[in-house]
């Protein structure tokens, strides 16, 4: 029966490719961005039978709607697709819980096979999204370090476990960014849970639909946005838990993890006349209790708090982040200390999910010229500074014409 | 190259900026004041843009957004959220920032107005400062069933420039983010080189051009007029 259940999904994975590597100290930000990768992955399972949106089935509204996008692709975007649940017809649940294959392979988009590929499509088996999450993860592997999958499905995972959500956790925590954005097509409320934490989990956006335009609509909204890869991909770092074994960093973005409740130190050489300027974020990635904070705080070596910069929220949110500046000039005794250490730390915490990995962190170190305390103003304005110099200007007048009388009058006398 | 700017705004096409919206702050999309935006997005969505801001300057935000007619169980809480170039969240002193729509509604409306800009402000100091802001518009509160249906935005920033002469000093660099890949070290990084010894001609000491040197030299003008008026009530009126 479980293969009978509605479930469709398909995984468009949309591979932004970053900025590469250059050399940091050197590394222009409007530097010339490599194009995004697409890969669709469409697991094709026997819900998409079901003849619910505008009374057709889901698999047609699904292929025209992927049609669509195929022909509003930019001509630099490099396309893949990959099925799963589309070979097993069969009852056995192992083996149809391994049925996913790569179709069309990451390349520049040839249109012509990519509908043809698509259109020999047979609603058909089981709904393995983890396994699908894994592996449309490996066939991006190498194309970019920030990688995006669109998942689309009508049902949840039949193939639990291991839960998809947690999947798709694992595989943000490995190394580089994937981002799983996730589409409900006529979803119920478990399906739209298991899509909304997925997505969650990997930082993505989750959207349903219940109509063909609205499929359309949105899988184009992805395509737009991983059109525009982000402009930097941060290094990952490790922060250590305490000032000593912290690493040092140069100016840059960097990721990281932390569990909720954790310190992470990092240290920063600052320069004399230099001022640091770092902010942290903090991905709320999983369910979490309604009230959050951040606090990044810049220490001397010993200890010695400089300043901090925090933030708190509560409710629904993607991010929370904080930043600080600090310059020694401000205090003669501090200009000549050299390494500065920073320290993030949250006041999250969660109901359930709290373990490892823990939540991503981005965190972005600057340094530039201090700026100068300014002295006090040369020049005056209002209307107070006007009345005090025209009362000065009159009696100077006053003085200078008393003054004039009397030495004129003296001149006279002799 | 004000008027460079204002003949390039004229010229440029007055349809919206049908663009799109970045998911994170690295993603933001840059917008520019009077070039509206319209987005189509979904309830849930994060929405994020950035533009810059200079000393002086008072950005204003107004966000409208169109709600989906069908299929809306409850109240939502939206808001629109600024942060500074250093990701420090700014203070809105006017506009609805957290507007509740209730299920009936078919549109809600944000707004948010920023602190003036300053020039210069302590390192410790929160204040608005020249640099990128970014934007962040999303629905704090919602039914979870509500998740996932489509909406439209549409968001307008202006950035009339207020009062130029309020402060003093000047920030170095503005806040913008650092677009360069983190390194770790192993050694300290060697300190840059010196800054250039100043010439001794520079006229760094005075101060930019703002109201303040008119008030300073009508002030003068004044007080001279003064003087004379002060001069002549001490002569013996010629009948």
């Amino acid at each position: 029966m479980i293969h009978r259940k509605l479930s469709i999904v398909a995984a468009l994975g949309l591979i932004a490719v970053a900025v590469p590597g250059a050399s940091p100290a050197h590394a222009e930000p409007g530097a010339e961005a490599e194009p995004p990768v697409v890969e669709l992955v469409l697991d094709v399972s026997g819900s998409m039978k079901a003849a619910d949106i505008d009374g057709e089935t889901r698999m047609a509204v699904a292929k025209r709607a992927f049609n669509d996008v195929v022909d509003a692709l930019p001509e630099t975007t490099q396309l893949g697709i990959r099925v799963l649940g589309a070979t097993y017809g069969g009852e056995n649940k192992k083996q149809g819980c391994k049925d996913t294959q790569q179709i069309v392979e990451v390349g520049p988009v040839n249109r012509v096979a990519a509908k043809n590929a698509i259109a020999t499509l047979k609603p058909t088996g089981f709904t393995p999204i983890g396994l699908a999450l894994r592996e449309a993860a490996k066939d991006l592997d190498g194309a970019g370090a920030a990688r995006r999958i669109v998942l689309i499905t009508d049902g949840e995972d039949t193939c639990t476990p291991p839960d998809p959500c947690d999947v798709a956790r694992d595989l943000a925590a490995q190394g580089t960014d994937l981002v799983v954005d996730t589409l409900g097509l006529a979803p119920d409320e478990k399906t739209r849970k298991q899509l909304v934490c997925i997505s969650q989990a990997t930082g993505g956006t989750y959207a349903s639909a219940q109509s063909e335009e609205e499929l359309t609509d949105r899988i184009k909204q992805l395509v737009d946005r991983a059109a525009l890869p982000p402009p930097v991909t941060p290094a990952v770092v490790a922060g250590a838990k305490n000032c000593e074994g912290a690493p040092l960093l140069a100016a840059g973005v960097y990721s990281d993890r932390e569990l909720i409740g954790e310190h992470r130190f990092y240290r920063v050489a600052v320069s004399e006349g230099d001022e640091l300027r770092a902010s942290v974020s903090i991905a709320l990635d999983r369910p979490l209790n309604r009230d959050y904070g951040v606090l990044i705080k810049a220490a001397t070596v010993d200890g010695r708090e400089l300043v901090r910069g925090l933030d708190a929220g509560s409710g629904r949110a993607d991010v929370i982040s904080a930043g600080l500046r600090w310059s020694g000039d401000e205090e003669p005794a501090l200009s000549a200390i050299s390494e500065i250490c920073l320290i993030v730390s949250n006041s999250l915490a969660s109901a359930t999910a709290a373990g490892a990995p823990g939540m991503p962190v981005e965190l972005t170190i600057g340094l530039a010229p201090a700026s100068e305390t300014p002295d006090a103003p040369g020049l005056g304005r209002g209307f107070l500074l006007l009345l005090v110099l025209v009362i000065a200007g009159l009696i100077a007048g006053v003085l200078a014409g008393w003054l004039t009388r009397w030495w004129v009058a003296k001149w006279k006398e002799n | 190259m004000k008027l460079v700017l204002a003949a390039a705004l004229l010229l440029a096409d007055p349809t919206p900026l049908t663009g799109t919206a970045g998911t994170s702050y690295l993603t933001a999309v840059a917008i520019t004041p009077e070039q509206p935006v319209a987005v189509k997005a979904v309830l849930g969505d994060y929405l994020y843009w950035q533009f810059p801001a200079s000393a002086g300057q008072r950005p204003e935000l107004a966000v409208d957004v169109a709600l989906p007619d069908s299929g809306r169980t409850g109240p939502q809480s939206w808001t629109v959220e600024v942060f500074d170039g250093l990701r420090r969240r700014q203070a809105c002193v006017g506009g609805e920032q957290s507007p509740v729509a209730a299920a009936s509604d078919t549109s809600v409306k944000l707004g948010c107005r920023l602190r003036q800009v300053r020039s210069w402000a302590e390192p410790w100091d929160g204040d608005p400062l020249p640099g990128t802001y970014y934007v962040r518009l999303s629905s704090t509160e919602l039914p979870e069933k509500d998740l996932g249906l489509p909406v439209e935005v549409s968001l307008a920033l202006t950035a009339p420039t207020g009062d130029t002469g309020a402060d003093q000093g000047e920030l170095a660099t503005p806040l913008v983010p650092v677009n360069q890949p983190g390194k770790v070290l192993t050694t300290p990084a060697p300190t840059g080189s010196a800054a250039p010894e100043e010439d001794s001609l520079s006229l760094d000491w005075l101060p930019d051009f703002s109201s303040r040197w008119i008030w300073t030299a009508g002030g003068g003008v004044l007080a001279a007029i003064a003087g004379l008026i002060g001069f002549s009530w001490t002569r013996r009126r010629r009948v």
